[in-house]
């Protein structure tokens, strides 16, 4: 599924709630859930993303010239929007992922669910998911302390 | 006894809703909401006397200048201050505790002399002590708090020496509600000749505070948790010690007069009050302040601490739930705890039911780091606040706990 695909079948399920801000958190909470957990050796400082107000780890790996996200958050509500974005940018090239438009935070009016401060912390995040899959697009071995590796198949 | 009902249309905000939801304010330690006559007195500077204060000749900065100091002999009365020129308008209590901060230590803070702050003050009263601490190489030092949450005044009294300057306290907790004895810590203080600063912050909303009484040095406090409007403040101080003071910022209005060779400084308070002061906010503050008078008067002291102890009582009954500060001597506010959610989850929770609460470190990093916590979700109220509010709030805390619950 392309990144466009999913970020329609996550309009469409999303449109089930209507608007109704507590269902729409409660859903965020439960997609936040069945995140595959992050080992405690990547929660650290050194794979925070700066600029949210919960804790969120994120680590980027490289394969075949597809980018695989992995992430955790001290907040059952961030885990959540953390997991959308995975869901979306996950297993893509590297370019698309730097190429995506995110039209469907919007559409599904992720800031008025969230808030101000809590959008910020989601700026943040894609923000940083861009910067890994650029690396692995660029081939740099910036940020190379993050978790950030390449690999082919047969590595 | 106080009209709840009466009190609420004073506040046309409490009919808005929230999320479709009717609104429950319960966030009023970070700031009150402001009744209407503050409002309206806002709006009626503007319209009808707006002008620079203190040295215009015309009618109009007449009308301007005694409006704006009608204010400081309101905040005198209210909180006892022995003369009018002890009470110095602020942006609010961080800027208070800085400008005694900086300016006390350029007269009697000196290498190897130490600055007490407690374990539970607010960012505001701990970083401007560091600051000046670390320029002139004094020592920071903390008096610890017990399990109940409460100061542990044994420590305090072993940890003051002579070379203890400055003590810097908190009157109530912003976030155990713990009320401090202030009377007891300037005692001990004033016989090791240590200067005392209060942080008002959430003590003057709730308390009857008189200055002589408490005989603090300073006591700084902010506009807006008194409903009154955001922006501005006050710092109290004792008079001979203001008058030693150096001033705190330089520009227009603290000046008697300037040569390029030497400026010399007005008297007080405006010596305090660099460049024009915020006019409008100072002025609706009075009607703040009789407001609150007024309401003091009518008991609502009793009525918050109904609040307090009804709520206290209905979240113990809720499973999983931990209270933060357990003092006796405790008001307006309760942190606590949900076993199993971070207070961020919670808080986006009863927002979405219309309920505003706090959730957080609540500015005291170093207090949840003593807690061994990394946050808390904080109710807190004020005059306006009902117990049928506490009742729908309890609910929803319990549903959406059970909902928690269910999921795992």
């Amino acid at each position: 599924m392309s990144i466009d695909q999913k970020q329609k079948e996550i309009i469409e399920e999303f449109q089930l709630f209507e608007g109704d801000k507590e269902s729409t958190i409660f859903h965020l909470m439960e997609i936040g859930e069945s995140l595959s957990p992050l080992e405690d050796e990547y929660k650290t400082d050194k794979y925070i993303i700066k600029g949210c107000q919960s804790k969120v780890w994120l680590i980027a790996e490289c394969k075949d010239g597809n980018v695989n996200f992995r992430a955790d958050s001290n907040t059952a509500i961030t885990k959540g929007i953390i997991s959308l974005l995975i869901r979306v940018l996950s297993g893509e090239k590297a370019k698309s992922i730097v190429d995506a438009d995110l039209y469907f935070i919007k559409e599904i009016g992720m800031g008025n669910i969230i808030g101000t401060q809590r959008s910020n912390g989601l700026v943040a995040m894609i923000k940083q998911m861009k910067l890994f899959a650029l690396a692995f697009h660029n081939n740099e071995p910036a940020m190379s302390d993050l978790k950030l590796r390449h690999t082919r198949s047969n590595d | 006894m106080i009209d709840i009902a009466q009190v609420r249309r004073d506040f046309k905000i409490l009919n808005e809703k929230i999320n479709g939801k009717p609104l429950i304010y319960f966030d009023n330690a970070a700031t009150s909401q402001k009744p209407q006559v503050v409002v309206d007195a806002l709006l009626n500077y503007y319209q009808q006397i707006n002008s620079n204060v203190h040295r215009g000749v015309h009618s109009l900065a007449e009308k301007a200048t005694n409006a704006f100091e009608k204010t400081r002999e309101t905040v005198r009365g209210f909180i006892n201050a022995k003369f009018t020129e002890e009470i110095i308008f602020t942006k609010g209590t961080t800027e208070g505790i800085n400008l005694v901060a900086r300016s006390l230590s350029k007269i009697s803070l000196e290498k190897g002399d130490e600055v007490i702050v407690s374990a539970m003050e607010h960012h505001a009263n701990i970083v401007p002590w560091q600051m000046v601490c670390d320029e002139v190489g004094a020592k920071l030092k903390v008096i610890p708090i017990t399990l109940k949450g409460e100061l542990d005044l044994d420590s305090f009294e072993s940890l003051i020496t002579p070379k203890t300057k400055i003590v810097a306290v908190i009157h109530v907790s912003n976030v155990l509600g713990t009320v401090n004895d202030i009377k007891g810590i300037t005692k001990t203080a004033h016989k090791h000749n240590a200067l005392v600063l209060v942080d008002g912050a959430q003590g003057i909303p709730h308390l009857d505070v008189d200055v002589q009484d408490l005989d603090c040095d300073f006591y700084a406090f902010s506009a807006h948790k008194v409903y009154g409007p955001t922006g501005i403040g006050v710092l109290y101080g004792k008079k001979e010690l203001l008058e030693k003071m150096p001033p705190f910022l330089g520009g227009g209005e603290m000046i008697s007069e300037v040569t390029f060779e030497k400026t010399t400084y007005n008297e007080l308070p405006y010596k305090f009050e660099a460049g024009t002061p915020n006019i409008g906010d100072v002025i609706a503050f009075d009607s703040a302040v009789n407001y609150l008078k007024q309401k003091k008067e009518e008991n609502i002291v009793a009525h918050e601490n109904e609040l307090l102890e009804y709520a206290t009582k209905k979240l113990k009954e809720i499973e999983g739930i931990k209270i933060v500060g357990e003092s006796d001597n405790k008001i307006s506010v309760i942190s606590f705890i949900v076993e199993g959610i971070h207070s961020f989850d919670l808080g986006m929770m009863l927002d979405a039911q219309g309920i505003e609460i706090r959730t957080g470190h609540h500015c005291a990093q170093p207090l949840m780091r003593a807690l061994g916590i990394e946050g808390t979700a904080r109710v807190s109220f004020a005059i306006y606040n009902t117990k049928e509010e506490v009742d729908i709030f309890v609910e929803e805390l319990k549903r959406i706990v059970g909902k928690f619950a269910r999921k795992k």
